[in-house]
């Protein structure tokens, strides 16, 4: 696994002022998972990205893979270091004059690995990948996401622990981009590895991210598993991760509920029904988006809900009875509390 | 009393006699440009590297080495090739021990290629993707094994289109260098063709010379393509 403890980066301008692009940034990889780094062009990421395949030196903090120090080394150190982490480029990065196999066989060669040991390496991972037949070809002669496909097979050449694909699939047709992922899906599960996957297309995340992590300002403000992020109501990745647009037409004197899936629950897929059956209450859908994440279904909704009688009592009764099957309750509006504030400001 | 000047007729060399003079003249221009090319792609070569690498996006980024080597390139492009070969007479001296001949062509020569060349090379590598040489870092290569096999092979086509349009500057370089006696087809052209007025050695050196670049344009270009077609 990667850590990535207090790692900070400045940057010293021509004109000697310092700008801190990375402001102490803390970040577990566990082994077999797949995090993503997410974030707006500017937050950090490409600079987290060079840090971590250690093309830039941080300026403080430490890089750790498998309680290995990585940060802070010599040449010789880092040329060893590096190594370790496969890195996988935005635009696959392949030198053109080189054949699929030469590409591959770069890291090998400049280790004088012996030529038939590489031979051998390079099929397999050419099967790996899923382009056995390509040994010959050159760059320009394949698809965007064949040449990313090399990529990720010269990235792993030297048996890493640690893949950081950096924008990896920006720039790829959406057919490319899902089989992309679903190729680092299948070889986070054959290698074990640990993937930080640097990117800011959310459905990148929503697909394949096991963690994720939101990069602001050269700061994580917000991580954890996807699965619980998405549960949760507060937070800012759940609500990017599955984003709803309301709102059709409500009442007055309808309760605005947003009702989320929660992470550690089977949620039964006719609870619509069962609330109906349960509780007296008319619930009307608004808005919502339900995934298959990790497995399991993932959902945000957000609800009309008007009450037989006594509104307050009969909100906390279906919210008892949602958080048993598997759903937490925002309260969006109240109609009474609109009222009460209607009348106030009057 | 002012006098007319009559440029003297009848001095051509018979045609048939062209060639034995043309030939000798033409092999030496060879021996002289591709002493030159050797040294120039070689020590230019290796300063273009240098400047690349020292620079932003190179290997061993160094701004102040950067700078000096880049004034020095700047100041050996800045001199007509003319004027530099008169100006480093006492330095051809020194290394040849003659001013005068080939070998005393030579010296200015490689002063004034070296720092052209070395100019192509960096843009040919600033030309580069700028993943050609992190590629190579992150595959865990060295300095010269990133410089080789990542970046100099990366920008072969470049770098041979580069040198065609340095050996051109060679050749002419060469024939100027014919005013200082280094012999070929310039010192041919400047002694029959301008100091004797002999038309017919100066069409046949002009017939060569033009040929001569065309041909060697074509066969670089024809490389480029070979080199960069996959």
């Amino acid at each position: 696994m990667i850590q990535i403890k207090n790692l900070s980066k400045q940057f010293r301008l021509r004109n000697g002022s310092v700008v801190e692009v990375l402001k102490g940034i803390d970040l577990d990889v566990p082994d077999r998972s797949i995090t993503a780094v997410i974030g707006p062009s500017g937050a950090g990421k490409t600079t987290l990205s060079r840090c971590i395949s250690l093309l830039e030196q941080a300026s403080s903090g430490s890089i750790l893979v498998n309680g290995e120090e990585l940060s802070a080394l010599d040449r010789d150190g880092l040329r060893r270091a590096r190594r370790a982490i496969g890195t996988i480029f935005q635009s696959s990065a392949l030198l053109r004059r080189k054949t699929v196999a030469e590409n591959i066989a770069l890291p090998l060669r400049y280790l004088g690995v012996v030529e038939s040991d590489i031979q051998r390496r390079v099929r397999e991972l050419l099967v790996s990948v899923g382009l056995p037949d390509k040994v010959d070809y050159f760059p320009d002669q394949l698809s965007g996401g064949q040449r990313q496909r090399v990529g990720i097979a010269r990235a792993l050449v030297l048996h890493p622990q640690v893949l950081l694909a950096d924008e990896a699939t920006s720039g790829l047709d959406p057919e490319a981009t899902e089989s992309i992922l679903a190729l680092l899906k299948s070889l986070r599960d054959e290698f074990g590895l640990s993937i930080i996957l640097i990117t800011h297309e959310m459905s990148a995340v929503r697909d394949v991210a096991d963690n994720v992590a939101l990069i602001q300002a050269g700061r994580i403000v917000e991580q954890g598993s996807v699965r619980q992020l998405i549960a949760d109501p507060l937070s800012g990745i759940g609500r990017q991760l599955l984003p709803v647009r309301p709102l059709i037409q409500y009442r007055e004197d309808e309760w605005l509920l947003e009702l989320t899936y929660r992470a550690d629950r089977e949620v039964p897929a006719d609870w619509i029904s069962q609330i109906s059956e349960h509780e007296q209450a008319r619930v009307s859908l608004l808005g919502g988006s339900i995934e298959q994440v990790a497995g399991r279904l993932s959902g945000r909704v957000i609800t009309a809900v008007r009450f037989a009688r006594d509104d307050v009592g009969g909100v906390a009764q279906l919210s008892a009875y949602l958080a048993r099957i598997g759903l937490n309750v925002t309260v969006l509006r109240s109609p009474q509390l609109v009222t009460q504030v209607t009348e106030a400001a009057a | 009393m002012s006098t007319v000047i009559t440029p003297a007729l009848g001095n051509d060399t018979p045609w048939d006699q062209v060639p034995a003079l043309l030939l000798p003249a033409y092999g030496e221009t060879w021996t002289m440009v591709g002493i030159v090319m050797l040294f120039v792609i070689l020590v230019g070569g290796a300063v273009g590297v240098l400047l690349f690498n020292t620079g932003r996006r190179g290997l061993f980024t160094h701004r102040q080495s950067y700078l000096v080597i880049s004034w020095l390139v700047n100041m050996g492009r800045s001199l007509p090739f003319l004027v530099l070969m008169a100006a480093i007479i006492p330095l051809t001296y020194l290394i040849t021990g003659t001013s005068i001949g080939i070998p005393a062509a030579v010296v200015p020569m490689v002063v004034a290629g070296i720092p052209f060349f070395a100019r192509l090379v960096e843009n040919a590598l600033r030309d580069l993707p700028p993943e050609v040489t992190a590629v190579g870092l992150v595959s865990g290569g060295s300095t010269l094994q990133i410089i080789f096999s990542a970046q100099l092979s990366e920008a072969l086509p470049s770098l041979v289109a580069a040198a065609t349009l340095n050996l051109i500057s060679m050749i002419e370089y060469s024939a100027i260098s014919g005013t200082i006696g280094a012999g070929g087809i310039g010192y041919l052209a400047v002694v029959y063709g301008y100091q004797r007025f002999d038309h017919h050695i100066m069409i046949a050196t002009i017939l060569v010379l033009v040929a001569t670049i065309q041909l060697v344009q074509l066969g670089g270009d024809k490389l480029v393509s070979l080199l960069s077609r996959p």
